[in-house]
């Protein structure tokens, strides 16, 4: 018997409630105690075609889904299809067979249990809509697994409205009771309650972590325009907005969005945007009038495989020379990379900080891995967000000079006031102009004030020396360095456990800031590798590319996914093998 | 109370003798005097062309944005803090080109804010190329046989994307104009004036003459600017007679009406306060 050790994958036709119904099967873990991570796999439909939703969940902190899974609920026959092979030996199939016929040969399996539920006759003589037999299976699982229906009953009850909620209870007790009294005991998984450390956790996704992050940050503008992966930002924040102060907008095009929020930073709110490639495209030159007018709104890219309109609902690491490099000429700007949901948060609030200190456009870049898959993390720690404007001069301006918005300073970093203020006159421009912002073409004074916005940049990173930059996990010191940024976390991490199980094999650097790029950090931490593997989601390697211009240094080995997939642990694991 | 001469500049005006830039430059600081705006008060956002200077040309508050982006820029701006009277800038190619889309969402949206638009009817910084509002037939660099398709009709446009104010002007006639500015700016809601300017030095068809040939007064003929097909009706009206004024004008509720729980709260103050987001995490357990 398998206690607390569990990968479900709940598959079907888009719109039969997958997503829903693996979320809900999650949280029941999470109140058991358990560690969660769920990720869902959808297409680019609304009906029809092939989602599932992968929840993994155990005693111990789990980083990213398996490559096997332990026990499905198929709603269709093409889950069935899909999936027999990922299931671990022993595994079972929770399927109504009076839905679904699958022969023998079909199957090609015989080691693994068919188990049918009537989830269509139960669902109909509850009188409910036919999306309820999905919560039909999950109480079939509950039954499977041992587990305590009441937590997932009290999990309806918080999910839906009373009567809805009591529809799906008694849906779940029909399945529930059905598979107890058809198949009791004959499935080799089990799920406990376990006692955790007592602390208080949360089933959070990526982009739900940076939203929180935004509004503890004192964001109080949020606009966009929906682009898949990144519309769960503005659905969450829109949703919440009236609790929080926030005017939150869906604006006419991306590029709407990104001179909204330029706009309303340059009149003191703390503003954000997000969007996925095709977005950031059209944001990219108001990016450069940020950079220009010195305006600090939040900017984040969720990632999908390009190029174009790509893999709109899968993932990639794409984007990551364009989110460096977007829009046109020379200017500092921060780009951060979470690896996990805790990242997303703590590092969207110095996200809000940084830019507004330096007065730079930070862009925070994460994918549809990371910001739809949910992980269980500790709550967030609110006595740590600290806001930090820099120098702002609120109500009236006292200075005996003229106020200038663009005011040369020995660090770069100009005082800000905000239109309003009694005494200044706040003028920026995304031409070249002076320290009032008026328009120049003057060469010395073009000079200047390009260096006063470089200049920025020292400060900062010196500021960033007590960031972390980068991470190192594992053994302080091993023969092999893998190299990763963003959303490889949680893979390379269950790789890594792998691959050490003997012996310390291997390291991991976590690249947290590409811009400014931690280069001294890096190269410290190289040095005491003898081998590297860049492992990205990519077809080009764009870290690898990063590593050589800063560090004139090649890496060994590169690991490179581009299928639009996030990379499973055991297969990581093996792939890593091989190039050692 | 403000004066012209607070209102000056140290930089030195860099647009053509004679163009008309220079009559919605005056008119504008008229209008400003005669409200009684406080210039810490009011914002001037610009796009990019030879009207985008104006934010060089009056010592207010100032944004001068991207070609096209008057209008975000400026929402922006007045959603960060209402109490702020916002007033844009574009130009024809700015605003009806690059910025079309912007336009008539701008006219649903209705934010509390003025945009005025400096119809040269030719784009003038990038010396003398055709507009979205150059006439059919005429000739320029890059339409050296006319301009093929006919013209865009920005005020019927704005009076069909429901515009809560539609205005022209011409700043051929500065006074008038200076009336309609101060109009729009008091007018709560989304308010647009077209204004005819002449540029000297690249139309050589839509001239001062050519204009003041041509307009007349939409409140000198009976025109009730609270009747929409009647605004509509002059809105199409071209050739030789051209209307300028106020087309229509409504009272309807702004975007701002519709934000109950940011009315009153000084927003940019707000973003310097930790918010505790305790209720929304609990929802994640
Ligand atoms: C994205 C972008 N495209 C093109 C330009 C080049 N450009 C500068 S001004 C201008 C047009 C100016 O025409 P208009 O908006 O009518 O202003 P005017 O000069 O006539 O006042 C253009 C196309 C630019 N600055 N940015
Ligand atoms: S080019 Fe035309 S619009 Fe520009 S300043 Fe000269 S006359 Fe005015
Ligand atoms: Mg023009």
């Amino acid at each position: 018997m398998i206690t607390n050790k569990l990968s479900l994958l709940v598959g079907g036709e888009a719109g039969a409630g997958i997503s829903r119904s693996g979320q809900l099967f999650a949280k029941a873990c999470l109140r058991g105690g358990l560690n969660v991570f769920g990720t869902i796999d959808y297409q680019s439909l609304i009906r029809g075609g092939h989602n599932f939703y992968t929840v993994r969940a155990e005693t111990q902190q789990v980083y990213c889904q398996d490559d096997t899974v332990d026990l499905i609920i198929a709603l269709n026959k093409e889950t069935i299809l899909l999936h027999k092979d990922e299931l671990a030996k022993g595994g079972a199939i929770i399927y109504d067979a009076d839905q679904i016929k699958i022969t023998k040969q079909e199957l090609s399996r015989d080691d693994i249990n068919l188990i049918h539920v009537p989830l269509r006759k139960i669902a109909k003589d509850l009188a409910g809509p036919q999306i309820m037999e999905n919560t039909v299976a999950l109480g079939a699982a509950i039954a499977l697994l041992d587990y305590d229906p009441q937590i997932m009953n009290q999990v309806l009850k918080d999910a839906f409205k009373p009567k809805i909620a009591q529809q799906n209870i008694d849906a779940t007790k029909q399945g529930y009771d059905y598979a107890k009294q058809n198949y009791k005991d004959m499935f080799g998984y089990k799920l406990q309650k376990t006692k955790t450390d007592g602390k208080q956790r949360i089933f959070v996704a990526g982009n739900e972590a940076v939203a929180l992050a935004a509004i503890s940050a004192g964001c109080k503008l949020y606009a966009a325009y929906p682009m898949t992966p990144s519309t769960s930002i503005l659905h969450f924040l829109a949703s919440v907005d009236r609790e929080y102060n926030m005017v939150v907008l869906q604006t006419e095009t991306e590029i709407a969005a990104m001179n909204m929020v330029a706009g309303a930073s340059y009149a003191g709110v703390r503003s954000m945007t997000a969007t996925s490639g095709g977005g950031f495209c059209l944001m990219s030159e108001g990016i450069g009038m940020v950079g220009m007018t010195e305006t600090s709104p939040v900017v984040v890219l969720v990632q999908r495989p390009g190029p174009s309109t790509g893999l709109p609902t899968y993932t990639a690491q794409g984007d990551l020379r364009f989110a460096i490099h977007a829009s046109q000429g020379e200017f500092p700007r921060l780009v951060i990379a979470p690896g996990d949901v805790e990242e997303a948060y703590y590092l969207t609030l110095d996200a809000f900080n940084l830019a507004e200190k330096y007065q730079i456009p930070a862009i925070i870049i994460s994918d549809k891995y990371l910001g739809e898959s949910n992980q269980t993390t500790q709550i967030y720690d609110q006595t740590k967000t600290k806001i930090d404007r820099g120098q702002i001069i609120t109500d009236t301006y006292a200075g005996t000079e003229e106020y200038m918005r663009h005011k040369i300073t020995e660090n770069g970093i100009s005082p800000r006031a905000f239109p309003g203020t009694k005494n200044a006159l706040v003028r920026t421009n995304a031409d070249e102009h002076n320290e009032l912002g008026y328009t120049t073409e003057d060469p010395i004074l073009s000079t200047k004030m390009a260096d006063k916005r470089f200049k920025k940049l020292e400060a900062l990173t010196k500021e960033l020396q007590n960031h972390a930059t980068v991470k190192l996990h594992g053994p302080k010191t091993a023969k092999t360095t893998i190299i990763g940024w963003g959303s490889t976390k949680g893979p390379i991490l269950e790789a890594m456990k792998i691959l050490n199980k003997n012996e310390d094999k291997v390291n991991y650097l976590q690249v947290i800031y590409l811009t400014p790029f931690p280069t001294d950090r890096i190269k410290t931490i190289l040095q005491s590798a003898k081998e590297t593997v860049v492992v990205e989601n990519n077809q080009t390697s764009q870290l690898s590319s990063l590593i050589r211009e800063h560090l004139l240094v090649d890496v060994d080995h590169r690991i490179l996914q581009y299928d639009g997939r996030p990379f499973n642990p055991q297969s990581l694991a093996q792939r890593i093998l091989e190039v050692l | 109370m403000v004066t012209l001469d607070d209102l000056k500049t140290p930089k030195t005006n860099t647009w053509c003798p004679g163009c008309g830039n220079f009559g919605i430059l005056m008119a504008f600081k008229k209008a400003l005097i005669e409200l009684g705006l406080q210039r810490e008060d009011v914002v001037l956002v610009s796009g990019i062309g030879c009207h985008g200077k104006m934010v060089n040309y009056v010592n207010i508050n100032g944004f001068h944005g991207i070609h096209g982006r008057v209008i975000p820029a400026a929402q922006g701006i007045k959603l960060a803090n209402p109490d702020l009277t916002v007033v844009g800038f574009a130009g024809d190619a700015d605003q009806y080109n690059e910025g079309w889309g912007h336009f008539a969402h701008a006219m649903r949206t209705n934010m509390d804010m003025t945009l005025i638009v400096h119809d040269n009817m030719v784009l003038g910084l990038t010396t003398g190329q055709a507009t979205s509002t150059s006439q059919q037939g005429f000739k320029s660099k890059s339409t050296p046989y006319g301009v093929i398709p006919p013209m865009l009709n920005p005020v019927a446009h704005a009076l069909i994307s429901n515009g809560s104010f539609v205005a022209r002007g011409f700043s051929g006639d500065m006074f008038h104009l200076k009336s309609l500015m101060v109009e729009a700016i008091r007018h709560r809601g989304f308010a647009v004036i077209d204004v005819f300017q002449p540029c000297v030095s690249f139309n050589y068809l839509n001239t001062y003459d050519w204009f003041t040939q041509r307009v007349y007064k939409l409140e000198e003929q009976g025109h009730d600017p609270t009747d929409k097909q009647q605004a509509l009706q002059k809105a199409l009206e071209w050739g030789d007679r051209i209307p300028i004024g106020i087309f229509y004008k409504e009272e309807r509720p702004t975007y701002h009406d519709s934000l109950p729980h940011v009315k009153g709260l000084d927003l940019p103050k707000l973003s310097s306060k930790p918010v505790d987001v305790t209720a929304s995490m609990k929802e994640m357990m």
